[in-house]
């Protein structure tokens, strides 16, 4: 491997700092009882737990596609060194093959030809009209094309045997390390956590992942789309798109709704109207309508400084950002209207009303008495509002105001392939991949959120 | 009657309420269309960055009337330093229902006038099919709750809110349109003949609605058969089903209609998507073209009539809350 400079991009900042938040912030729950037990109720969750292991797996692509570098071009001995336009992520490093396997144009999932017809050119001398071959699809297979089934079985069968075989290691590991975990007590789900669901999920993921990785390098697992890039590869890219819209937006609009509901509850009187004068008029505008003004507006802003941006993945990147900020900007009323309802609640309360006879100050009353009694509407705030933001992205993209049309996101996958459904044969693929991991992402969100309201929200207790 | 007079006053005040309202979005969008970029950048953008002069962005500023102040015209005299502004012609001229011209020329008000019909006649039946669909769909679940059906019918709720709207548009024209030949693809027709092209959007439209709305009420009737009144109900010995028609149904129906009344107006607006696939001549379907179009009067315009739309229906729900419930007390 040449050389490399690594590449920072404002999105990559904001995800990793989630992260040492979401670590801080755990640290935080192992002193406060209530929480812990709260967050227990979700570990002993089935559903929560099962779909909690899911979005774990989509992190971890999301995060490995969030460190970005620039290859060092080839330069004679001596000179400044260039590095490529082009800015890869370690996930690109990892999946290469996929990246570089490209074909003419489209191909069905597991195809060794092409999806069009064109002139071949033959080695006598002569054309011939014919479904070329892949360059790469079932390359290793040569003159034997009908040998697909049989090949495809064959490493699926090697693979399925090794993630059986990794997954039984994964269970005596449990057993072995977790206190308390023998084999009966998992089996009837009477361990802590809920390791059954954790074990299961991880099973069903082990039997569909190593499969596909097995075969990803060999063929178009989910075929190619219009330019031939592999689609697996671009729902791979999908992925992190869609959890920065869904995770950045929220850290845009938890500081402004916390912040403006507390305040405005607290203090009522002339504060409390204009911060209902606030986000009444805000509400007042359709989202949609206020979104797709303001990216029109963005959208300007970038159009008119092309100087403000050295390569393309930059724009791309920032431009994302600024939809996640346009997006907090439209959202944060809701979270803002409970957190002042339940804080004008709050503060009639014996204890708060002490604490102010006894003369504590004002921001040290909300800190240390009001936001606590609050964790609960804003966590359940953060972990509902995720799946709406993720569909919301899809839909934005195909209405034009979404991100870049540059950067891969489900929605631009929809976007390209929904013109393609008339098309004789269909070609259905794209589409479907598209649709296929975006429920189960969105599905997995809704229900962890059940499971995390279920355990947070007093009233459901 | 002093229960009436207590209800204009209140309502009076709630309109004159809406009226600060209204002069917000009015800044905002105000500032978002002229102050965030200038005309000059607007310009810039849809004339193509790289090769425009001076006098094309003045003759494109020219013919939106873009040429003038922002807020005062020193240049004027009298009303005019007032008048002959940006703020005024394009943004006060809007409460009078002024909204100027698109780019393509066309007067936007007249444009509305007419694209409205076609949008309230798939957006109307949606409304209340929907409704109806997903309250009795709730009503079922919350009637057989902590059964097998509630389980699974809550797990067929959480699947369905989970697949994107999009997918519910693609593949129902696909399967329905296309491969069935059902109905036609896409298309509007006038009059009676419309049904045809209706049937689909609205049909698409509840379906995909089911999800989240059928949830959402379940919860709303299990709250209410946790309550007292129907405790009383079940001890005075009707039978099961009486206390759900009579007593549940009504009382559950009081924050479901409530909470939808605030949308009724919005049906004007439209649906974006589903008008854009089946190519209803409607405003979300004007919305889009002028969003694709960079057409920043049009939108500009959209987004003032939503709001407006928007903060009628909040005054609707003020008076369906009175009229609903005979407890909510003027104050």
């Amino acid at each position: 491997m040449s050389d490399f400079e690594i590449v920072v991009l404002w999105s990559d900042v904001l995800i990793w700092l989630l992260v040492v938040a979401s670590v801080i912030g755990m640290l935080a729950v192992r002193r406060s009882p209530p929480l812990m037990a709260a967050w227990r109720r979700v570990g002993a969750n089935k559903a929560g737990m099962a779909s909690a292991t899911v979005l774990l797996v989509f992190v971890l692509i999301g995060l490995l596609d969030s460190l970005h570098y620039r290859v060092a071009l080839e330069g004679k001995p001596g000179e400044r060194k260039q590095y490529a336009i082009e800015v890869l992520s370690v996930l690109d490093a990892i999946a290469s093959p996929l990246r570089l396997n490209h074909e003419k144009t489209y191909s069905a999932p597991f195809a060794t030809r092409l999806y069009a017809k064109e002139n071949i050119d033959l080695p006598g001398g002569g054309m011939v009209r014919d479904y070329p071959r892949l360059r790469h699809g079932g390359r290793h297979l040569g003159e034997n094309e009908n040998g697909v089934g049989a090949d495809v079985a064959l490493r699926v069968t090697y693979a399925a045997g090794l993630a059986i075989a990794l997954w039984l290691l994964l269970v005596v590991a449990v057993m072995r390390t977790v206190h308390g975990a023998s084999w009966q007590k998992i089996w009837r789900g009477e361990t802590r956590l809920a390791w059954h669901a954790i074990l299961v999920t991880i099973g069903c993921l082990l039997l569909c992942a190593l499969p596909l990785l097995a075969l990803a390098p060999h063929y178009h697992v989910f075929g190619t789309d219009k330019v031939g890039q592999d689609v697996f590869y671009q729902i791979l890219k999908s992925v992190r798109t869609a959890l920065v819209i869904g995770l950045v937006t929220t850290l845009v609009m938890l500081p402004m709704a916390v912040l403006l509901g507390i305040v405005a509850g607290y203090f009522r009187g002339w504060v409390d109207d204009l911060i209902q004068y606030l986000y009444t008029v805000l509400n007042s505008i359709p989202g949609v309508l206020l979104i797709a003004a303001a990216v029109l507006m963005m959208q300007v802003v970038i159009d008119t400084h092309p100087e403000w941006f050295s390569t393309a993945a930059e724009r791309a990147d920032l431009r994302l950002l600024a939809l996640c900020f346009i997006l907090g900007i439209t959202s944060w009323t809701g979270l803002c209207r409970l957190l002042r309802g339940e804080t004008l609640k709050l503060r009639e309360l014996d204890y708060i009303q002490a604490a102010q006879a006894f003369g504590v100050s004002s921001p040290r009353i909300i800190l240390r008495h009001i936001l606590p009694n609050l964790m609960h509407i804003v966590i359940i705030a953060l972990v509902m509002d995720f799946s709406g933001l993720v569909l919301a992205e899809a839909v934005l993209s195909y209405v034009g105001i979404g991100v870049d049309p540059s950067m891969t996101s489900f929605g631009t996958m929809i976007n390209n392939a929904r013109m393609e459904l008339g098309r004789e044969p269909v070609v259905w693929w794209s589409l479907v991949a598209a649709f296929v991991a975006m429920f189960v992402l969105v599905l997995a969100a809704n229900l962890f959120a059940d499971a995390v309201r279920e355990a947070f929200d007093p009233r459901a207790a | 009657m002093p229960h009436n007079r207590a209800m204009f006053a209140y309502l009076v005040r709630r309109l004159l309420y809406a009226i600060p309202i209204l002069i917000g979005v009015n800044l905002i969008t105000f500032a978002l269309f002229f102050i965030v970029n200038t005309p000059d950048d607007m310009a810039r953008m849809q004339l193509g960055v790289k090769r425009v002069t001076p006098e094309a962005i003045e003759k494109w500023k020219a013919e939106r009337g873009y040429d003038k102040p922002l807020f005062v015209n020193s240049a004027a005299s009298g009303m005019s330093t007032v008048t002959e502004t940006i703020f005024f012609e394009k943004s006060v001229r809007m409460v009078v229902g002024d909204f100027g011209r698109a780019d393509d020329g066309r007067d936007i008000a007249r444009e509305i006038a007419t694209r409205m019909g076609p949008s309230l006649a798939i957006a109307l039946p949606t409304f209340v099919l929907g409704l109806f669909v997903t309250v009795s769909l709730a009503l079922m679940l919350a009637f057989f709750r902590a059964t097998a059906l509630d389980f699974w019918g809550v797990v067929l709720c959480v699947a369905m809110m989970s697949i994107s709207g999009l997918f519910y548009i693609i593949g129902g024209q696909y399967l329905i349109a296309k491969i069935w030949r059902l109905v036609p693809i896409s298309g509007f027709g006038e009059g009676l003949d419309a049904w045809r092209f209706l049937i689909l959007p609205v049909f698409i439209g509840v379906i995909s609605g089911i999800g989240s709305s059928a949830r959402w009420y379940r919860t709303i009737f299990l709250e209410e058969v946790g309550k007292d009144y129907v405790r009383t109900a079940r001890a005075k010995g009707l039978p099961e089903t009486v206390v759900f028609f009579r007593h549940i149904l009504r009382n559950a129906l009081i924050p479901i209609l409530t909470g939808v009344v605030v949308v009724i107006p919005l049906l004007f607006m439209g649906s974006l998507l589903t008008e854009s696939f089946f190519g209803i001549p409607g405003l979300g379907s004007y919305t889009i073209d002028a969003i694709n179009a960079q057409d920043f009067a049009v939108v500009r315009s959209m987004v003032f009539i939503g709001s407006v739309l928007y903060i009628v229906g909040l005054i609707l729900t003020d008076i369906s809350y009175t009229l609903v419930d005979p407890r909510i007390r003027f104050s």
